[in-house]
Parts: C-alpha cells; sequence; structure tokens
C-alpha cells in the first residue's frame, strides 16, 4: 500500500515537473529542421550557409539598425537594446541554452527584428542561413 | 523712479510665479493612479512588456492610453513590438483593469513621460534638464536610471539614486 503511494506520489512529482517546461520545447536543431522544411518549398534552395548568415547580421539592409546594434558582433557576449539601452542575453545558443528552444517565441522575434532592420519579415532562407550561423559561434 | 522698478519687478515675479502655479485644468487633472501596481501582477505582461525595457506599471496611464499603446503594437515608438491577439487581449485587459483610478480627464497620452504628473514630478531642484542629457539616463523613459525599484513599480522617494 505504502509503495503504492510512493510510486504515485513520485509519478505526479514527474508529470508537475513536465508540465513546468516552456509548452514546446525543443532543441536548436529541430527548430532548424522545421525552418528547412519551410525553405525547401522554394524551388532552387541549396541548404543554409553559416557564411551567408554572418553577413546578412552584421550588415545593414536600408534602414538604422543592424542586427549586431543589440546582439553586438559577439552573440556569445550579452548584448544591449540600440534605443532603450536595456542588457539582452546572449543570442548564440553555445552561451544561453535558453536561445532557440521555443518556436514561438523565434517566430515572434525573427518576426519583429526582420521587420526593423529589413523592413520586411525574413525568408526562411535567410532564418536558417542565420541559426546556422549562430551555431557556429563559440563560447 | 528706482521703487517704480522695484514694483516692475516685483510685478514680474508674481506674474511668473502665478504661471508656474497656474495649471489647465485638464494638466491637474492627469494623475497617476494609486497604487501604480496591483500585488498580483500578469505574468505574460511582465514577460511580453520587460523585453525592451522595464515593464511599465500599469497605474502610470489611464485605460485609454493603455488601449492605444497596445492597437499599434506593429509599430510601437518606432519598433515591431506585435504579440498575438490572444497575448495582446490578455494584457491589455490587465492594463487596464488596473491603469490610473485618478486620471480624471479625457487625454489620454500614448507616453507615461508626456502626462502632466511625470512633468510635474520631474521638474525639481533634484531633475536639472542637464540630468537626462547624461548618458546613464540616456532619456525619460528610462525609469530605472533613477528609481533603482522600478520594475516592481515601486517609485518611492527612499529608492531613487540620481546617476552623477
Ligand atoms: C533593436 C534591437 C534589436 C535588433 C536590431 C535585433 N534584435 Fe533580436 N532581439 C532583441 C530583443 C530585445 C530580443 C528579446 C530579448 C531576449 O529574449 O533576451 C531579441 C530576440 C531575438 C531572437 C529570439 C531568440 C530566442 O530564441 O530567444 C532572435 C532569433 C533574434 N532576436 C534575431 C535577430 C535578428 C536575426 C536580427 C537582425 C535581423 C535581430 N535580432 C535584430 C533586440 C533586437
Ligand atoms: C520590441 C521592443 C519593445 C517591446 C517588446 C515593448 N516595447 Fe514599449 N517601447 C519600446 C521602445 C523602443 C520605446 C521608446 C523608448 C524611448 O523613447 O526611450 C518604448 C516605449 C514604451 C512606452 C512609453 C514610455 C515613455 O516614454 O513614457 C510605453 C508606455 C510602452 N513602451 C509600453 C509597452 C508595453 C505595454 C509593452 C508590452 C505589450 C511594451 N511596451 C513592449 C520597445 C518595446
Ligand atoms: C533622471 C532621473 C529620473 C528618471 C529617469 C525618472 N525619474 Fe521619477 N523621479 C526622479 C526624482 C529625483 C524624483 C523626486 C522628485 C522630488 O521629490 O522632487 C522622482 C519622482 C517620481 C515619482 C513620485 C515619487 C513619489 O513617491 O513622490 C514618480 C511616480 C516617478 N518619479 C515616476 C517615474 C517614471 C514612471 C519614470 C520613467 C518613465 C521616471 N520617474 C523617470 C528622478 C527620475
Amino acid at each position: 500500500m505504502l509503495r503504492i503511494f510512493y510510486t504515485s506520489g513520485l509519478t505526479l512529482m514527474i508529470v508537475a515537473g513536465l508540465a513546468a517546461q516552456p509548452a514546446f520545447a525543443e532543441t536548436p536543431n529541430q527548430i532548424l529542421s522545421s525552418i528547412q522544411s519551410e525553405a525547401k518549398t522554394v524551388p532552387g534552395f541549396q541548404g543554409f550557409s553559416a557564411e551567408r548568415g554572418a553577413i546578412f547580421f552584421k550588415t545593414q539592409h536600408g534602414k538604422e539598425f543592424s542586427c549586431t546594434s543589440c546582439h553586438t558582433e559577439n552573440t556569445a557576449a550579452q548584448g544591449k537594446h540600440a534605443s532603450t539601452g536595456k542588457a539582452i542575453l546572449p543570442l548564440a545558443p553555445s552561451a544561453n541554452a535558453e536561445r532557440f528552444s521555443d518556436p514561438a517565441k523565434v517566430e515572434k522575434w525573427f518576426k519583429r527584428n526582420c521587420n526593423d532592420v529589413v523592413g520586411r519579415v525574413c525568408a526562411a532562407q535567410e532564418k536558417g542561413d542565420v541559426l546556422t550561423y549562430l551555431l557556429t559561434v563559440k563560447k | 523712479m528706482l521703487i517704480h522698478y522695484q514694483n516692475l519687478f516685483h510685478a514680474i515675479a508674481v506674474a511668473v510665479f502665478a504661471m508656474g502655479m497656474a495649471m489647465p485644468a485638464a494638466q491637474a487633472a492627469e494623475q497617476r493612479g494609486k497604487p501604480l501596481q496591483p500585488a498580483q501582477i500578469n505574468a505574460k505582461w511582465k514577460q511580453e512588456c520587460s523585453s525592451c525595457h522595464i515593464a511599465y506599471a500599469p497605474g502610470l496611464l489611464p485605460a485609454e492610453s493603455w488601449r492605444k499603446v497596445m492597437g499599434g503594437l506593429d509599430n510601437h515608438f518606432g519598433t515591431d513590438a506585435s504579440l498575438a491577439t490572444e497575448e495582446s487581449t490578455e494584457i491589455t485587459r490587465f492594463l487596464v483593469s488596473n491603469a490610473s483610478n485618478r486620471w480624471s480627464t479625457s487625454t489620454a497620452p500614448l507616453r507615461i513621460t508626456e502626462g502632466a504628473w511625470f512633468k510635474r514630478e520631474h521638474s525639481g531642484r533634484e531633475t536639472p534638464p542637464a540630468v537626462w542629457k547624461n548618458p546613464l539616463v540616456k532619456s525619460p523613459s528610462n525609469c530605472q536610471a533613477c528609481h533603482t525599484r522600478a520594475e516592481f513599480g515601486d517609485f518611492s522617494e527612499s529608492n531613487i539614486k540620481v546617476p552623477e
């Protein structure tokens, strides 16, 4: 009897522990592969490039800010919001385990930041290139 | 002649003083709420509205201002801060139901820093014009540069430290 009590208690604890995780926790690679499925629907897709991602990330696209204006050149280090000055935790997954683990959050910020920096939403190709680049950044 | 000048000076001084005191009715009615922040805060508001700046306490603005702010998040002071509809609805409800309860006029500024009470509180000796140009302050919107507990909705005098 006592044993059943214990085991069910344990199960409850495990279930509660799981429930405390973000709703759809994923790894950066899982997120990359869903971006890839989207990119593949565009004819002529030839894979992602970290080099292209780095250039996209570091250059301006006709507007005031580039991605580095807030996330800095070194994405393994802390960034700073270019207009408000608020600190931003590192963007590279190697330096911040929470990055690219919540697909909804990733989509939300790609939309916002691409609108601010490029003046439109980013294509799957661009997002995949950027994430491929960020995955090469070492701590 | 001398007396004449003195009188003139006096008159000017009185006029300047009166101008400073007389506040258009609408401005006197722009009062921040009490309390500024309820004990029970909404987790989504805290998370979503604190990623680019501190989450500004709901009592800092009237309900109509919050409706306007929340209605224009895709172009929010020059940046895209858009949210999914259900997130936006939940946050708007929290802000509107805890908005300033002492704002007795129909004015609804988009910025806290445009409100009459804000200007009144920040025109004293402790905040001379030069203070706003200090790089450690950057902008009046950076409440936490001086109010060390601003992110908890605490603006009490005991927690103010203006950077030198
Ligand atoms: C004006 C400042 C600013 C600029 C410019 C900017 N970002 Fe961001 N970015 C932020 C802030 C603020 C966050 C969210 C804060 C946080 O999560 O720490 C964020 C978060 C993100 C995230 C979410 C990652 C995650 O999983 O947590 C991604 C992806 C991202 N940015 C990519 C970009 C890209 C790509 C660019 C250039 C096109 C860019 N950002 C430009 C401020 C900026
Ligand atoms: C993507 C970044 C971002 C997010 C997310 C964001 N804001 Fe802002 N907000 C800004 C910027 C930039 C300013 C202008 C700051 C300045 O002028 O110094 C601002 C200013 C404000 C102001 C005016 C402050 C003043 O000067 O009096 C209010 C009010 C405000 N935000 C409310 C909100 C609310 C409510 C949310 C959550 C729904 C939110 N913000 C989320 C970037 C953001
Ligand atoms: C440059 C520093 C500075 C900044 C930035 C600043 N304040 Fe203040 N604030 C002060 C000082 C100093 C006082 C006290 C004024 C006095 O008592 O004469 C004050 C007073 C106040 C009070 C009244 C406190 C009380 O209990 O009487 C409130 C509320 C307040 N500030 C809110 C804000 C908000 C909200 C922001 C950001 C939108 C902000 N402040 C930005 C310096 C600052």
